[in-house]
């Protein structure tokens, strides 16, 4: 059970069942949605930017645990940033659930994102740990109002 | 008297010997395989039929004139006829081999559907069908201009039979409908339906993927006009399937494909086609898969479909009383006459996460919308965890799934 546990920790538990964030936002800026085909998992991802800075965030959706949890440690972790400072950590993360990047010399930078990192041992729930950064980059590079996992290669 | 009580014996010990997967580990854990409606595991004789055939028989069919080549149409073409018989078909002319049930499907949306279909035209399926058998016919709707009409279902997963018989009209064209729900285990009244669309003058095609491995089928006995199945979920090799057509609708319709081995002569001004089944056979087949087909039809007939339905069925009747009375556990899909399928939803757990701890325990179910993207919304529900049975399960695996959602539980607790 021990990578089990790893991988839903209380901290993910608890933001599964009460997700931050958990709005959608009336005056945002950017938009985006992320959908999983495969499974049917759906987030809207809305964010609201005050020149580079994103000063507000919400999302809504269904989904699994993981990707529900990740995507509302996503809100915490990227209110308040800018929006280089947003895609960075996307960047970071995505290399920490697919184990291409080791956590502990790291972990101070990924906060509570470091809860997630028992993704990285299960391939096939890599897509919906990063389900709503997607949408998320989406919403800020205006490239597609509709994201699907499909477009990630396959780990 | 004893002798008939002997063989009437299903001796779960000597099938599941005959498949070697069913005894190795996943994650350190015994392998519990409840996903049988995704595929099913292969018996000893199909691979050991594979391998002969790759080592001893390789060549290629309805060509060569040298030994291999003889040897290799000959098994190919009796497997043909196993398929004939299994299905109880009139004739090998109606056997065409496919890549499986999809393609199946295909061939008829091409090779029937835009012939005979035109704009205003109507073709009728069911609100449990797969995306294979929505999807085919939305293209072919489309592109004709012509109309989708769906069977509705209640809340138990049963069709309404009765709002069929309204659908039917003289703009019908076709009925397409599922045998077994992949999703929901239901077992539809298909005679009455193939019987209700006759009447009507409508063709129909089943799709009978969730059935074959499980319940004797007789397609003379149902008089439909298509049947489609895959050999992978009939402990077969996958890449391989099968559509049976009347031989009198098959020789009406178009080539699906165009390519060797379809024609009878071909000149740059006109190609005359084969005969069937060939014409709706381009290209180099599947041989080995449909050698290794044939030799799981064996398999299924030495057991007998009759003995393996009522086995089913009785692990099927323990499985939805001991899974139906989980606190927190909702069945999804409670048809009076059902397959070996038990969906189910968690209370406030998803059923990704349900997959994802039972796969640590060894046990192999399918979680997601399982193709059928209408159905969830039917239910209003975004997936389901889904336990999918086969002749070689035991209630032991099934207690082994119950302790399992017992974990599920604990770690969401």
């Amino acid at each position: 059970m021990s990578e089990l546990n790893e991988l839903y920790q209380q901290l993910i538990l608890e933001h599964n069942k009460s997700p931050r964030n958990f709005k959608k936002l009336e005056n945002a800026s950017h938009y985006a949605e992320g959908f999983n085909p495969l499974c049917g998992d759906h987030y809207e991802v809305w964010l609201k930017l005050d020149g580079n800075r994103i000063v507000d965030i919400g999302f809504l959706g269904n989904g699994c645990a993981i990707s529900k949890s990740s995507a509302s440690m996503m809100t915490t972790s990227i209110k308040g940033t800018t929006v280089e400072e947003a895609e960075k950590l996307f960047e970071k993360f995505h290399q920490v659930v697919t184990g291409k990047w080791s956590v502990d010399e790291n972990i101070e930078e990924l906060g509570c994102l470091g809860a997630l990192t028992g993704v990285s041992e299960f391939p096939a729930r890599i897509k919906c740990a990063t389900l709503a950064w997607h949408a998320m980059h989406s919403a800020l590079t205006n490239s597609a109002k509709t994201i699907s996992t499909e477009e990630e290669k396959n780990q | 008297m004893q002798t008939v009580e002997k063989e009437l014996l299903f001796d779960i010990e000597t099938i599941r010997n005959n498949f070697p997967i069913l005894h190795t580990s996943v994650h350190g854990k015994k392998l519990v395989y409840l996903d049988n409606a995704a595929t099913t595991q292969k018996p000893r004789s199909v691979l050991e039929t594979l391998d002969i055939y790759y080592r001893e028989q390789n060549a290629n069919i309805h060509r060569g004139v040298h030994h291999l080549s003889e040897v290799a149409t000959f098994e190919y073409e009796k497997a043909r006829g196993k398929v004939k018989n299994f299905i109880n078909a009139s004739d090998n002319k109606e056997i065409i081999f496919t890549r499986g049930t999809t393609e199946s499907i295909n061939l008829v949306a091409h090779s029937f559907g835009r012939k005979f279909l035109h704009e205003g035209d109507e073709i009728i399926i069911s609100a449990m069908e797969h995306h294979s058998n929505i999807v085919p016919w939305q293209l072919l709707c489309e592109e004709k201009k012509a109309v989708l009409r769906v069977i509705p279902m209640n809340d138990d997963g049963e069709l309404i039979v009765g709002e069929f018989e309204k659908l039917l009209s003289r703009k019908t064209k076709l009925v397409s409908v599922v045998y077994v729900s992949n999703s929901l285990g239901t077992v539809n009244p298909i005679k009455k339906i193939i019987e209700r669309a006759h009447q009507n003058g409508t063709p129909v095609l089943i799709d009978g993927a969730q059935a074959v491995a499980h319940m004797n089928v007789d397609v003379k006995e149902l008089d439909c006009d298509f049947f489609a199945f895959s050999g992978h979920k009939l402990f077969g090799p996958t890449g391989i399937g099968v559509l049976y057509g009347k031989q009198s609708i098959l020789e009406t319709m178009n080539p699906f494909q165009g390519g060797g081995d379809m024609i009878r002569s071909v000149t740059f001004e006109k190609t005359t086609y084969n005969d069937l089944p060939y014409k709706f056979e381009a290209g180099t087949p599947h041989i080995a898969g449909g050698i290794g087909l044939g030799a799981a039809i064996d398999f299924v007939q030495k057991i007998g479909l009759q003995k393996i339905y009522e086995y089913e069925h009785e692990l099927l009747t323990y499985a939805m009383r001991v899974i139906g009375s989980i606190a927190g556990v909702q069945l999804i899909g409670t048809a009076k006459e059902k397959a070996g399928v038990v969906s189910f939803v968690l209370e406030n757990i998803h059923p990704h996460d349900i997959g994802t701890i039972l796969d640590r325990e060894g046990v192999a179910i399918r979680t997601g919308h399982h193709c059928t993207q209408p159905v969830m919304k039917r239910f209003g529900i975004p997936a389901t965890a889904r336990a999918s049975f086969a002749l070689y399960n035991t209630k032991d695996e099934i207690d082994a799934l119950v302790k399992g959602i017992g974990k599920v539980k604990e770690v969401f607790a």
